[in-house]
């Protein structure tokens, strides 16, 4: 069974006395470790499906099932436990906590799981430790680079050990040598068996996932499976550094 | 998310904007700290008139005999001699609300010892009114209704007296003294009871049996009584009833027709004091008017700062329901955060309010009295005011679209 099944999915927005279909029957499969990305133009319908697989948002029609769970009917507050325990988001701001460490950020997930405290350092550093950030574990995100504060939200998003991360733009503000490592941490995640769910609109970046679906006006437009491009990180130069929530 | 993580939270959100926190507690700390300064002050004053009036009886009323009339010229209250000793016996026997009463015979005389002289009041009276006026020997005994009924020559004094007599350490008892050339065996020193509200010295006093009065200090005619008498009723609720029950007696037993004026007059004491309190209640209730007014105030000053706060982290919050916090989660983390600015500003308050009351006490001799009960209820207050107007920013934040709250700019 696939973890992320979408069937005939639609969502209507009603913007005052227009209706605007965002999505118009979207039917998707997607398999445990597979790692997708999902293009299109703005207004594609792209950035509404992914507040439905992320539960966000609820289709207004259509059924989804998340790791075997009808989750299109469920209230607020079983939503956002699901988003804690299944889904871990990134995003293209990062949306880090300001004046707050890097581990107190990976930390926020399991605040709202109910972990107890030692438990919590213990599997944040973890965490940290596996995008490689063991050592600023302390270092606040003004005091980090681009990459490094994307590569914090990563350790954050794997905190809670979920079934599927999703990465909304994950690369829009970084530089390409940064969006590459960000990629090869992600192939490196789908090795370890997460499902890893890409919006991109660079086609550069959707070459680094083995299927890529293409969005047009709230319908798939097609959906090929490639050979992915490995992620090889070149030589450093010179990163750049990104505003943390303020 | 547990409790102590909110607070947590709540505090660190707090303390990132140390001085805006600081400038939103202020109308708590001026409106809590004025109620408790006002408040310690207030009741010191009230204990003070309390005391002032317990030292003046309990439940006490007087009778006093009536005026006299000479060519149109009114005497003043006492001038006629109205009261009788059976007057007396009837008020002692026949009230049912009346718990003691005794004559108030008065004069003010030179008082010798053997090598001092002090001018002071001299009164002559029965065991009762040490009772109605609850004042109790410090040192040997009071005289007794046989002293009374025998006119022995025997005195207690008030503590001036003994002072000034015999020196401040000296033990009086059984030391004599002369009143108007008769001489007097002490018997016992009453306790120290200072000063009335007027200044008068209520330990000024010789108290001497009442026929021993007549016989040697003032004469006058045998059946009535040349002062007042002193009455105590059974209780504080009774004075009232008391004073009606002993006008309608003494009516009879003056045979007053329907129309006349009393020829007497009956002052309740605790009427005085009641009044007093009804003061100082207005004066508390002015107070509490006080600390609404402010309490509003800071509750509203609460209330737009966590508006701010909430929109200013909309994408915080966002974020925090992005992995996993329920709407409840983020409802409670708002609420704590006020609740804590409220209880906050309300603590800083007490401080400020107690140290206030005690710098102004210090400086003005002022009485104060702190109570434990204010001071709970104070920080109670504020942190209700923190609930009630951290609720509706607290709902509005909990009521955010997670995917509207990350876009916000």
């Amino acid at each position: 069974m696939p973890l992320i099944q979408l069937v005939d999915v639609a969502k209507t927005y009603r913007m005052g006395d227009v209706e605007v279909h965002a999505l118009r029957g979207v039917s998707l499969d997607i398999e445990l470790a597979e790692f997708t990305a999902i293009m299109g133009a703005s207004g594609s319908g792209k950035s509404t499906l992914m507040n439905i697989v992320g539960c966000l948002d609820r289709p207004s029609s259509g059924r989804y099932l998340l790791d075997g769970q009808e989750v299109s009917r469920l209230s607020t507050e079983r939503l956002a436990e699901m988003r804690n325990r299944t889904i871990g988001f990134v995003f293209q701001s990062f949306n880090l906590l300001a004046r707050t460490s890097a581990l107190e950020n990976v930390e926020l997930p399991l605040l709202y799981a109910g972990v107890s405290t030692p438990e919590r350092h213990a599997r944040a550093a973890e965490a940290l430790a596996r995008v490689g950030l063991a050592d600023r574990a302390h270092h606040h995100p003004n005091q980090m680079s681009g990459g490094q504060q994307q590569r914090v939200a990563i350790a954050r998003a794997l905190v809670s050990r979920p079934r599927v991360i999703l990465a909304d733009e994950p690369t829009g503000n970084l530089d390409s040598r940064t969006s590459v490592e960000v990629m090869a941490l992600f192939q490196e995640l789908g090795r370890a068996g997460i499902t890893v769910v890409l919006v991109t609109h660079e086609p550069d970046i959707a070459q680094y996932a083995g299927r890529i679906v293409v969005m047009r006006d709230g319908r798939i437009l097609s959906d090929t499976r490639q050979v992915p491009r490995q992620a090889v990180v070149p030589p450093p130069v010179a990163e750049d550094r990104r505003e943390a929530i303020p | 998310m547990s409790w102590l993580q909110t607070l947590r939270v709540a505090v660190r959100a707090l303390t990132r904007n140390k001085l805006r926190s600081f400038l939103t507690t202020l109308g708590m700390v001026i409106g809590v700290s004025a109620v408790i300064a006002m408040v310690a002050i207030g009741d010191g004053a009230k204990a003070r008139v309390e005391a002032a009036f317990a030292a003046m009886g309990s439940n006490m009323l007087v009778v006093l005999p009536g005026t006299s009339t000479a060519g149109g010229a009114m005497g003043g209250f006492g001038s006629m001699p109205t009261l009788t000793w059976e007057d007396l016996k009837a008020i002692q026997t026949e009230l049912p609300t009346v718990r003691a009463a005794a004559p108030q015979l008065r004069s003010t005389g030179q008082v010798l010892s053997e090598d001092q002289n002090w001018t002071t009041q001299i009164f002559g009276t029965t065991p009762e009114y040490f009772q109605i006026r609850t004042w109790p020997v410090a040192h040997g005994e009071l005289f007794t209704h046989s002293d009374v009924d025998g006119g022995t020559k025997v005195a207690v004094v008030g503590q001036t007296v003994a002072d000034k007599l015999f020196g401040s350490n000296a033990n009086p008892i059984g030391q004599v003294i002369r009143v108007k050339n008769v001489p007097f065996t002490i018997v016992g020193v009453l306790a120290k009871k200072g000063q009335s509200q007027w200044g008068q010295d209520y330990d000024d006093i010789v108290v001497v049996p009442v026929s021993t009065f007549q016989q040697k200090i003032q004469g006058g005619l045998k059946n009535v009584i040349a002062g007042s008498i002193a009455v105590s009723a059974t209780g504080p609720d009774a004075t009232a009833r008391a004073e009606t029950q002993i006008r309608g007696l003494l009516r009879d037993r003056h045979r007053l027709p329907q129309g006349a004026d009393d020829d007497f007059s009956i002052r309740n004491l605790s009427e005085i004091a009641s009044a007093q309190q009804e003061g100082t209640r207005t004066l508390t209730t002015l107070l509490a008017a006080i600390a609404a007014v402010s309490l509003l105030v800071g509750g509203i000053g609460i209330m737009n700062i966590m508006l701010v706060s909430v929109t200013e982290r909309t994408r915080e919050i966002g974020l925090r329901m992005a992995v996993g916090a329920k709407p409840s989660d983020i409802r409670l983390q708002f609420l704590v955060e006020a609740l804590a600015l409220a209880v906050i500003g309300g603590l800083i308050g007490v401080g400020l309010g107690l140290a206030g009351a005690w710098r102004l006490a210090t400086s003005f001799g002022w009485e104060v009295l702190y109570r434990p009960d204010v001071i709970a209820i104070a920080v109670g207050f504020s942190g209700l005011v923190g609930v009630v107007f951290g609720l509706y920013p607290a709902h509005k934040a909990s009521r955010l679209d997670p995917i509207t709250a990350l876009r916000f700019e």
